[in-house]
């Protein structure tokens, strides 16, 4: 007989359960995209999604393990994140290249599941953003604006996902635009001030909180996103310690520099609400694998991630630092976890056994 | 009356309990016999009393085989210290004194006092009561305590005459009364509380003259609004409202553990390593201090127990009272559970209960309940084990602030220094990582299998200190031998050398004139002492 230790009762939580949590928490950012970018989103979507669980089937076959794990939810959830941190101006291909590249190499090589050291969807957009930088760093003009193509058109986008932006008679310089924080910076850089940059780009606050601006596909509407994060949070799958320390950091840092000068760095409000900072701060930086697992860790964790996500936007050559910033803190992690522990019953904070 | 005033008082934050770290919340689970009257168990035709029924030493037979003993008389006896003896809970003949099953998960057997019941009941008086213990000497309540074989009853069993010190170094000022029961299914404290609440406050009275105290709690989880307005009118009755008060706790898993319960009343911890009554606090089970009253108040040693046998395999759940010694198959019998090849029980609650491999163990001091569940809800919760995805919520719940997933990683990895390093001992195996972990790790598991492990080397160790010891006294007492010898030795050449010396000498003297001979003299003198070297060389 198996020998059974207590306890002989479990609260039911499980690893699926988890998973499709954060993947049902993700639907309305999916939503917006879609939205957005119309059937390139859906492009984009199914084939990192499609590609990821197939890439994990056929690897864990390979390696002659149970293809039980396909249906944890894990790697369905590796894609769907992934795809919501590539710009719509992704083809195929690279599609493809990013959702093999996260399985294979951001997690199967490590051991699967709860052994990956990265976010893998992160670690796959990082290589992207560093070897194809031309696509990664086109904005497409999103739909509610005087888009030049038509992603509401299935073929018209069809073409494009396939073809590139010849095949529907386009050039890149017409379909796309600049980020708000691309324009910033180059602006920045050219001697404008911070509020005449925003004047020029012609920049809302309200735009960017409910996703009218150009983006990645996913990271355009805080309002989305939150709706899902705060979701998650309220059913307890991801703590509230790595987001609200990741962001309260971001607009610590902006205000207090804004404060001291205000031409130079940008008002905290355009820092959260910027780039992928609230989707990496809900659904990236809270990927448990790869953050530490302490309370008081994840908070470290998350001003870590503030910090360079900050300095990272502001002094670094990236426009945006917030996936930089939270890959470079997946590697701090074991070391987080090491140091940041909490204090034991019974023992003065700091001392050990 | 309860709700309003509990819940404005906990929303408030007025006078109310502090809470402990981490916990999980069961509310309510399947205490589905919680408000049914306890029943009394029949007689079975036959008791078994292990010998070690609390944490401790185990005690030593008194009786014989053949002999006939009455009920509360005492058949096995303290051994050491932290010990308290064993009481025979009716009167019968002693059938045999062997090994029989106990309630622990290994199966293993221990030595056990059988007891065939005459049916007659008969008790032994020799104890007499003492109504009015306040008058009555600390030393001797005390040594009553122990003679009646109390020990905590809400599971650990921990010798309850040890806590009961009137120390000068640590006064202890708070009585904390756990009716808490966070266990789930478990309802028989509840019901002892509906039933039996002017013997606890009774118990609680003669504790707190024990020890002096002048504070008396008594805990309640706010799901036991019954119990608390029960409790809180025979205070009233009893006059002793200025002294015990009793207080509602949002209902939390484990927060009837003593540290829990402490830190969530108090807000102070125990030091790692120490006692409550360093913090001047003691803690008892609402049953003990009802077996206190017994013991005090009529005359009767510990002889039977209120459980819970309960369990989603059990048509008609009761809280029954239950001697001591009688068998977890009869008691199922009676609750009509007859087949068990599709039943697992477990003794003590879900969370920190053990799996029992059969049904003939005894009832013992440390048994609050007994669940039979079907096999499928057991495997249910043991489920195989998954990958750790690390999500961090085992710490969150983790009651002692620990690590569990990292924990259990070194556990696992046989890294025992690393998991001492992440405080594997202040694990209070309470269960509630494992029981919200995801992956179905069985956390706990893995800590006693660590802890075991680590117990196992420190013995190998201590036994390896030993030997080595051993061996050095072995090879300093020969080397000294040799030395003894050796200095022997010496003085007898030496000896040897200034008699032939002198020899020589005179030789010398007496044949000074011839050269030649003086030669010879000295040659044999020579041969002499080599000879001398030799001889000893033989003795030695």
């Amino acid at each position: 007989m198996i020998f059974l230790s207590s306890p002989h009762q479990h609260g039911g939580n499980t690893i699926q359960l988890t998973m499709f949590s954060v993947i049902i928490a993700l639907i309305p950012a999916a939503m917006v995209s879609v939205y957005l970018y119309g059937w390139l989103a859906v492009f984009l979507l199914t084939t990192c999604i499609g590609i990821s669980l197939l890439t994990e089937y056929w690897m864990l076959r390979w390696m002659g393990k149970p293809t039980k794990p396909v249906w944890d939810g894990s790697a369905g959830l590796t894609g769907l994140l992934l795809a919501l941190t590539l710009p719509a101006a992704v083809p195929w291909w690279m599609a493809i290249f990013a959702a093999v590249f996260a399985i294979i190499l951001g997690k199967q090589l490590y051991g699967g599941l709860g052994h990956n050291p990265f976010n893998p969807a992160l670690a796959a957009r990082v290589v992207l953003l560093i070897s194809f930088p031309l696509h990664m760093t086109s904005w497409i003009v999103p739909m509610h604006m005087d888009a030049t193509l038509n992603m509401y058109d299935f073929v018209t986008s069809l073409q494009f996902f396939f073809l590139g932006p010849d095949a529907v008679k386009q050039t890149w310089d017409a379909i796309t635009m600049a980020s708000p924080l691309g324009y910033l910076k180059t602006e920045l850089g050219q001697g404008v001030t911070v509020s005449q940059a925003l004047v020029n780009y012609n920049y809302s606050t309200l735009h960017a909180f409910i996703g009218r601006e150009a983006g990645s596909l996913g990271e355009g509407s805080a309002l989305a996103l939150l709706m899902g994060g705060i979701w998650l949070m309220a059913r307890h799958t991801i703590s509230w310690h790595i987001p609200i320390s990741y962001i309260a950091t971001v607009a610590m840092f902006a205000w207090v520099f804004n404060m001291i000068n205000p031409d130079v760095y940008a008002p905290p409000l355009f820092h959260v609400l910027a780039g992928g900072l609230i989707l990496c701060a809900f659904f990236m930086a809270t990927d448990p694998v790869s953050s530490p697992s302490s309370s008081i860790g994840k908070i470290v964790f998350g001003i870590g991630c503030g910090v360079l996500t900050w300095v990272i936007r502001t002094y670094g050559n990236y426009p945006e630092g917030a996936m930089f910033a939270v890959v470079l803190m997946n590697m701090v992690t074991p070391l987080i976890d090491y140091y940041v522990r909490p204090r034991v019953y019974g023992y003065k904070r700091g001392k050990k056994a | 009356m309860f709700d309003l005033w509990d819940k404005v008082q906990q929303v408030l934050h007025i006078n109310t309990p502090r809470g402990f770290t981490g916990g999980i919340v069961h509310q309510n689970q399947y205490k589905i016999t919680g408000g049914d009257s306890i029943v009394a168990s029949p007689l079975p035709d036959m008791l078994v009393h292990p010998i070690k029924q609390h944490i401790g030493d185990p005690c030593e037979p008194i009786v014989n085989v053949g002999e006939r003993v009455l009920k509360g008389q005492m058949i096995a006896k303290a051994q050491g210290y932290l010990s308290v003896p064993i009481h025979a809970s009716t009167s019968g003949v002693v059938e045999k004194i062997e090994k029989h099953l106990i309630p622990h998960p290994s199966g293993l057997g221990l030595t056990s006092i059988s007891i065939k019941p005459d049916g007659l009941d008969e008790v032994d008086e020799s104890l007499h009561p003492l109504p009015n213990y306040r008058s009555v000497d600390i030393v001797e309540l005390r040594e009553r305590i122990r003679h009646a074989g109390l020990a905590g009853l809400g599971g650990a069993v921990f010798p309850t005459f040890v806590k009961l010190v009137h120390d000068q170094k640590h006064p202890i000022e708070t009585v904390i009364l756990n009716g808490i029961e966070c266990e789930p299914w478990l309802t028989c404290d509840h019901q002892l509380m509906i039933e039996k609440a002017h013997e606890i406050i009774t118990g609680l009275d003669i504790v707190m003259y024990l020890v002096d105290a002048k504070q008396g709690i008594i805990a309640i989880e706010d799901n036991k609004p019954d119990a608390v307005t029960v409790m809180r009118k025979t205070l009233k009755d009893m006059g002793l409202t200025d002294t015990v008060e009793v207080k509602v706790l949002p209902t939390r898993y484990p927060q009837g553990g003593e540290k829990q319960l402490i830190q969530a009343i108090t807000g102070k911890e125990i030091p790692a390593g120490g006692l409550p009554l360093h913090i001047g606090v003691i803690s008892s089970n609402v049953g003990t201090s009802k077996a206190i009253y017994d013991a005090v108040c009529l005359g009767e040693p510990l002889t039977e127990r209120i459980i819970t046998v309960s369990g989603d395999a059990v048509p008609k759940a009761v809280n029954m009272s239950v001697r001591l010694g009688t068998s977890v198959r009869f008691l199922l019998a009676q609750v009509g559970v007859t087949g068990f090849d599709d039943i697992k029980i477990i003794h003590g609650g879900p969370m920190m209960g053990e799996l029992m491999v059969d049904a003939d163990v005894p009832v013992v001091k440390a048994s609050n309940g007994i669940l039979a569940m079907h096999k499928q809800s057991i495997m249910r919760a043991h489920h195989d084990e998954e990958p750790c995805i690390r999500c961090g919520d085992c710490g969150e719940v983790c009651p002692a602030g620990l690590m569990p997933n990292l924990l259990a990683q070194h556990c696992k990895e046989d890294q025992f220094e690393r998991a001492q390093d992440y405080n594997l001992f202040d694990c209070i195996e309470c269960g509630a990582c494992s029981y919200v972990c995801p992956s179905h790790i069985p956390l706990v598991h893995y800590f006693r299998y660590g802890k075991g492990q680590v117990a196992q080397i420190q013995r190998e160790k201590a036994f390896a200190e030993e030997s080595r010891m051993r061996s050095e006294k072995r090879d300093a007492r020969l080397a000294k031998e040799l030395a003894e010898k050796e200095e022997k030795r010496r003085i007898a050449k030496e000896k040897k050398e200034a008699r032939a010396k002198a020899l020589a000498d005179k030789q010398a003297a007496e044949d000074a004139t011839l050269s030649v001979e003086a030669e010879n003299a000295n040659e044999n003198a020579d041969k002499g002492v080599a000879k001398a070297v030799d001889k000893s060389e033989e003795a030695s």
